[in-house]
């Protein structure tokens, strides 16, 4: 048939961020045990009750076992054939940008991140993490007139060793889940942020994750403190090279957000989804959850995960202050032998919380795709309600989706809402578009953007454009 | 029928059409040629191939062409993607419209005359001229702008749907528009805004191809040739009083012009 013809012929425009960087690392030698810990702490000349907090963690994660509840199926990690430190080699002490090796420099400008001073992007402030350390973050000192505190951690631990020692793992405590034990006990880098009292952040921040490193896992931690009355929108990336073996990527972010403050928290994810065989790819377990600490405070979490082999990741709310908002705004694209499960946890422990879930999966290929999402409202949480809308697109007919929703409530006083809806893109409503002119690969991306539109709305402009057209990308030749 | 010369040359050829889906035959050599500033009618009971010739010279992917040609200005288009086809100036009205949800007519529509105009050579347009050309283009078909902020054809009655076809072929003014039963469905007063929609968009350099059961869409635009199909062929071609006579004797009538072949 004429679009099976049209699929073959369409050349695949190639993972476009999966170049390697040619530039030498310091590695530590593969493997985890307590010596490790104690190097990877000593090389971050790290405080005593880090290298403790990192000891107790791995405590733990020894006695922890690997979750097997998502609907996903992998070959087992085998953790001690990872290396868990790998930095590029650069000077001792770096006081300016100029001092940082340019390799570094050229691999964000490829990646359309520039760093220099020159050519900065004006309207965001980026923070960028090549493999285990942050190499730069760009409007410190700007920042810094407001009292906006934006660096790496590894540097907040240094600086600000009383923040971090206050809300570290306050969100996620090291006992959380087997990946965020794991990251606790190694994590390398990640972004800091501190928004003080009644601060709006005057432009948006952003960290760009770069794994670059094809033996290395990528352990990063952000924290985000938005003090009372502060707002701040943040902005993540993240990409890798294209390899045929697996790179494990277990992140964890804690948000923690004080009376009347907001957090904005966008992702776009693009990691290296593997090849069309399901060799190599990005392994992404990720525990993101933001904790409503005061009264009306929000919390809201937009994601377009595009990219990983794996993903398995709920980016959730504790809503605690009265009448706080938790929001989840979800795109999960999978392709080829991708495999998704992703979603959010909304709990509700305050009176008169709010909560929006709005997830969008498609699945093309031979791919699955899976919501899980709770929403618990708990004894004192009256008034409260929560509206969740979790609709799946299938694309061909060797793709799967699945929707677990899971609903507790301890009390009657509140309103739970949940729909849901599955649709396939058909051979009618494409040869329609096309018969109007509309090139097919056009014609699929207009019918995806029309499905995500909700979401997008969520994420701020030069994101929803770019999600946009990395959706477009990542479907190219998946329409049979 | 079309053997008197003509000043120019045809916009569509069909040749000894044949094609299938599923490999069972639909189409079993149909020839049909239409020149410029012509309007023909072809009517057959449901299920004789009317709507598979339309899909197919549309370049619909289900369907096979087993033998035959498809010209277009003198070339074969037989291999063009459907969206070629749209964008050279064929156009296809459907019978039942498709919905697109999540994807807004106004920006649809945009793209799809973009494409038409990238291939005419012509500026593409940006939002705010476009809201101009569609402005004017909303009078043909007396429809409302709320429309253009809603998903293509969700929601929309039988009726506006097959406005809002008729405006996607004053916006993308093709050559030849092939219209798969655009009267059905529609009530008196939508009949004619249809009707005279498509009379203001034709001139002498465009073909018109009429797809209909009915005699009443042709009361309103007469057309030069009616051809009657049955089972995948033209068994019959007349003028514009074959329709009526057809409209009197029913299809049984027709029954015995295969009869007779």
């Amino acid at each position: 048939m004429v679009n099976e013809n049209l699929v073959k012929d369409v050349v695949k425009e190639p993972y476009k961020y999966g170049f390697v960087t040619d530039i030498e690392s310091e590695k530590i030698e593969k493997g985890l045990n307590e010596d490790i810990i104690k190097l990877i702490s000593q090389k971050k000349e790290e405080p005593k009750f880090l290298l403790d907090f990192r000891l107790k963690a791995f405590k733990k994660w020894q006695k922890m076992k690997e979750p097997d509840w998502a609907a996903l199926g992998y070959k087992k990690i085998d953790y001690q054939d990872i290396i868990y430190y790998s930095a590029p080699k650069q000077k001792e002490k770096i006081s300016s940008l100029d001092e940082v090796d340019p390799k570094l420099l050229e691999t964000f400008d490829k990646l359309g991140i520039p760093l220099t001073e020159q050519k900065k992007l004006t309207n965001v402030a980026v923070d960028a993490v090549f493999d285990s350390v942050s190499i730069a973050t760009t409007f410190r000192e700007e920042l810094a007139e407001h009292g906006v505190i934006f660096c790496s951690i590894s540097e907040a631990v240094k600086d600000h060793a009383d923040l971090i020692e206050k809300y570290l793992g306050t969100v996620v405590p090291a006992s959380d889940n087997y990946f965020a034990a794991l990251n606790s006990a190694v994590f390398s880098d990640g972004s800091f942020v501190y928004i003080p009292k009644g601060v709006t952040c005057p432009m948006d921040l952003s960290s760009y994750f770069r794994i670059n490193s094809g033996d290395s896992g990528q352990f990063e931690r952000t924290l985000i403190i938005a003090e009372e009355s502060s707002s701040v929108s943040y902005l993540e990336g993240c990409t890798a090279p294209m390899f045929d073996t697996n790179t494990l990527h277990a992140a964890v972010v804690e948000l923690i957000a004080l009376d009347d403050a907001s957090i904005k928290y966008s992702t776009v994810q693009n990691w290296y989804a593997g090849d069309e065989e399901g060799i190599g790819g990005i392994f992404n377990f990720v525990t993101k959850r933001g904790k409503c600490l005061g009264k009306r405070s929000k919390i809201s979490w937009s994601q377009v995960e595009t990219g990983s082999a794996i993903t398995w990741k709920y980016p959730s709310c504790l809503l605690l202050g009265e009448e706080s908002v938790g929001e989840f705004y979800s795109v999960a694209l999978t392709n080829n032998l991708q495999q998704a499960d992703t979603g959010t946890k909304m709990i509700h422990i305050g009176p008169k919380t709010k909560s929006t879930i709005v997830s969008k999966g498609i699945s093309a290929g031979n791919s699955k795709n899976s919501y899980r999402g709770l929403v618990k409202i708990g004894t004192k949480a009256t008034g409260s309600r929560n509206y969740s809308q979790c609709d799946s697109m299938l694309i061909g007919d060797q793709a799967s989706a699945n929707t677990f929703p899971y609903i507790k409530s301890q009390q009657s006083n509140s309103e739970i809402e949940h729909e849901a809806s599955t649709c396939r893109i058909s051979e009618d409503q494409l040869f329609y578009l096309q018969s109007r002119g509309i090139e097919f690969e056009e014609a699929v991306s207009m019918m995806v953007s029309g499905f995500c539109r909700d979401v997008f709305n969520q994420l701020p402009m030069e994101f929803a454009a770019e999600a946009d057209k990395l959706l477009a990308l990542k479907l190219e030749g998946s329409v049979g | 029928m079309q053997s008197k010369m003509k000043e120019s040359g045809p916009i569509l050829e069909v040749e000894n059409l044949s094609a299938s889906t599923d490999n069972l035959p639909i189409l079993k050599g149909v020839s049909l040629t239409v020149y410029p500033g012509e309007i023909h009618a072809i009517m057959g009971r449901n299920g004789c191939g009317k709507s598979t010739l339309s899909k197919i010279i549309a370049g619909h992917p289900s369907y096979n062409i087993t033998n035959g040609d498809i010209k277009f200005l003198g070339e074969n288009i037989n291999s063009l993607e459907p969206e070629e086809r749209s964008q050279s100036g064929i156009f296809l009205g459907f019978q039942y419209p498709i919905e697109i949800p999540g994807v807004s007519n106004l920006e649809f529509l945009r793209v799809s005359t973009n494409a038409r105009r990238k291939f005419l050579n012509k500026e593409e347009l940006d939002t705010f001229d476009f809201e101009e050309l569609v402005k004017e283009k909303l009078e043909i078909v007396k429809m409302d702008h709320a429309f253009l902020s809603r998903s293509v054809n969700q929601g929309f009655s039988g009726g506006e749907k097959k406005r809002n076809e008729i405006l996607q072929m004053a916006l993308l003014e093709p050559k030849i528009a092939i219209l798969d039963e655009t009267d059905s469905g529609l009530d008196i007063d939508a009949l004619r805004i249809v009707a005279s929609g498509i009379k203001k968009i034709s001139n002498a350099q465009t073909g018109i191809i009429l797809i209909t059961h009915y005699q009443r869409l042709l009361d309103e635009i007469e057309p030069n040739y009616v051809h009657v199909m049955s089972d995948g062929q033209i068994i019959k071609t007349g003028e514009s009083d074959l329709a009526l006579e057809l409209e009197k004797k029913g299809y049984e009538w027709t029954d015995n012009f295969i009869k007779e072949n």
